[in-house]
């Protein structure tokens, strides 16, 4: 997968190029972490179980996060996704739990979340309010109209274990491997081809890297975040049903969880806070970066609330790690010290 | 007009037109031509509407009066674009730089009309193809460690801008509009854009050049346009005119201060 991989040195241009690879120095910081836990925790971290249960768990939060990539390749937020994840739950939880539907339950989930994507660009396109602020009042605006509209309530869809639907997208392949895996990856090689290969990712990129270039050369910004928030929402969606489908269950404050884990592997996988560049393998790392964390930290004897701490530190570093590699000079701290370091 | 031949048939014309943003009258009763194969120069004031101007004839904002023709055909607005405008052959280098830096430069290139397949995934291999190709003839970068997949913002100014022109070249236009394509370049840079310039023409295309540097103007323009406070207050050879004149002429224009257009009653 190459994303701008340049071969411009020759000398250690092996290496040089590795690193320009989409996601190789995340890959890398992920393999590490593995190496470290299976030190610190190996009773958990040398059994293959755990993997498994990584593949069962990270791939709705990772499904909601290449949304938030796109989106925020174009230099938005979208911080509306809980409510959208429990939105999506609760239409396919009753649908179900009341006509025992399954495709058109998932259809009709999959519908709401994307028609939210829809009403969130619309806010944010013609009210003119930048998306963090307006996805944020989307977030409580969904997530209280969820609640309203459930009465508060929380499903057992224990039935659904046993569907075609629930071993189609959440069995266990050969009675070990989680099926969402092979779901997320599929949905994230489509995402990476959107980006890097698509019109509309081309798209996103110029509008995240100067709104007014991207205009001047014709791009429909209005129209392309219309979609974009579309898709974050539909993506949203996608994470939410599965979510149900592998617990079996809906309560409201089910998507909540997510809010950290996914932004934060959004931008820990190396995708620009300032817009104009997306790593959507890094991302895909990153997820499961985060809930390795959790799991690691956890493993290693470390109590429970610490793991917070720690991802929410893994978290400053990193992005701004990635913000010296993108241009230092857009770190303060940065270029403080350089200023005042004394030019030999 | 009607009956002329296609040959010395103007590329665009504006008849009386005008541009207010809400109070702001940034244009006013503009008529002008741009024939084929002729450099013009484009002179005012900062906030005189040259911009305004060209922003209008490239389809990226609508006259509030007034009509524009493309080779004797009438513009219509609600169905003027960027797009349409490059479909009639007018390419623009803005101002404020129509590149996206983070981008490499085989995006750059085709940015809002990549090469995709029917379901519009863009043809990589091809545009980096030509785009090498466009660097290596049309611009003649030979600058060591550049390729197409380097991003914009690697390069110098000058070579921004010999991106931004060679990019206008290369898509076969008949006008390319540069908006002050050499401010903030150092004065080696500034005559590698000259010369792109002085391509334009020797391609056989026109070209509107904008810029506050009178002597850039004068040395390398056929026609001299300048523009007050949102006026038309000149339009004649930039032969008829010596270096000296026109510097006295835009003093005086700087200098004779208010006609009352710039606030709509
Ligand atoms: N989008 C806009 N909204 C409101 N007013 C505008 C807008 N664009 C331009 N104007 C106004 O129109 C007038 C002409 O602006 P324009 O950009 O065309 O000037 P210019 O001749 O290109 O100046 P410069 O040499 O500084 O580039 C200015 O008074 C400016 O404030
Ligand atoms: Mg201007």
């Amino acid at each position: 997968m190459q994303g701008k991989a340049s071969p411009t040195n020759s000398g250690p241009g092996l290496i040089r190029r590795f690193f320009q690879l989409d996601g190789a120095s995340i890959a890398l910081v992920f393999v590490l972490l593995i190496l470290i836990f299976m030190i610190t925790a190996p009773k958990a971290f040398l059994g293959y179980r755990v993997y498994m249960s990584f593949m069962a768990t990270v791939p709705p939060p990772l499904i909601i996060a290449l949304g938030v990539t796109l989106v925020a390749v174009a230099g938005e937020m979208d911080l509306s996704f809980p409510s959208v994840v429990a939105a999506a739950s609760f239409v396919f939880g009753i649908m179900f739990k009341q006509w025992d539907v399954t495709w058109i339950a998932f259809l009709c989930a999959i519908a709401v979340g994307a028609g939210m994507g829809l009403v969130n660009g619309l806010v944010v396109t013609l009210l003119g309010i930048p998306s963090l602020i307006a996805t944020l009042a989307m977030l409580f605006l969904w997530g209280g109209l969820v609640t309203v509209l459930s009465g508060g309530i929380q499903l057992a869809i224990p039935d659904i274990y046993g569907t075609a639907m629930h071993s189609i997208f959440v069995g266990r392949i050969g009675g070990v491997f989680p099926a969402q895996m092979i779901w997320a990856l599929l949905i994230s090689a489509f995402i990476w081809m959107l980006l890097n290969r698509h019109r509309f990712g081309e798209s996103l990129l110029f509008i995240g890297d100067n709104l007014e270039v991207a205009r001047v050369v014709g791009i429909n910004a209005t129209r392309e975040k219309i979609k974009l928030f579309t898709l974050s929402g539909t993506l949203a969606a996608m994470g939410g049903v599965l979510l149900t489908l592998e617990t079996t269950a809906y309560f409201s404050s089910q998507g909540m969880g997510y809010l950290l884990t996914v932004i934060a592997a959004v931008f820990i996988g190396g995708t620009s806070i300032f817009g104009g560049s997306g790593k959507v393998v890094g991302t895909v790392f990153a997820a499961f970066i985060v809930t390795v964390i959790e799991a690691g930290l956890v493993a290693s004897g470390i109590q429970g609330f610490w793991t917070r701490f720690f991802i929410g530190f893994v978290f400053i570093l990193s992005v701004t790690a990635n913000a010296i590699i993108e241009d230092p000079d857009k770190v303060p701290l940065v270029r403080m010290l350089r200023t005042k370091m004394p030019s030999r | 007009m009607a009956d002329q031949s296609t040959a010395d048939q103007p590329i665009v014309s504006l008849n009386n037109v005008g541009k207010a943003y809400g109070p702001v009258v940034s244009l006013q009763d503009v008529s002008l031509e741009i024939g084929s194969n002729e450099i013009v120069g484009l002179i005012g004031d900062n906030g005189a509407g040259k911009s305004t101007l060209i922003k209008i004839m490239t389809g990226v904002e609508t006259p509030t009066t007034g009509e524009v023709f493309i080779r004797g055909e009438r513009v219509d607005f609600s169905n003027y674009s960027v797009q349409r405008a490059h479909e009639l052959r007018i390419e623009t280098v803005y101002q404020t730089s129509s590149l996206g830096t983070k981008q490499p430069l085989w995006r750059n290139f085709f940015v809002g009309r990549p090469l995709t397949n029917a379901f519009g995934f863009i043809k990589v291999r091809e545009q980096k193809r030509i785009s090498e190709q466009i660097m290596r003839e049309t611009i003649g970068f030979r600058s060591a460690g550049i390729d197409v997949n380097t991003p914009v913002g690697r390069l110098s100014g000058g070579e921004r801008q010999g991106v931004a022109i060679g990019r206008a070249m290369h898509f076969d236009s008949d006008l390319i509009v540069l908006d002050e394509p050499t401010v903030a370049l150092a004065l080696s840079e500034v005559e590698k854009v000259l010369n792109f310039i002085r391509s334009i023409k020797e391609n056989g295309r026109s070209c509107i050049y904008i810029e506050h540097n009178i002597h850039h103007v004068h040395a390398v323009c056929d026609r001299l346009i300048v523009l007050d406070r949102g006026q038309l207050v000149l339009d004649c050879e930039a032969k008829s005119m010596t270096y000296t004149e026109l510097t006295e002429f835009l003093r005086d224009l700087h200098f004779r201060g208010d006609h009352d257009t710039k606030v709509a009653s």
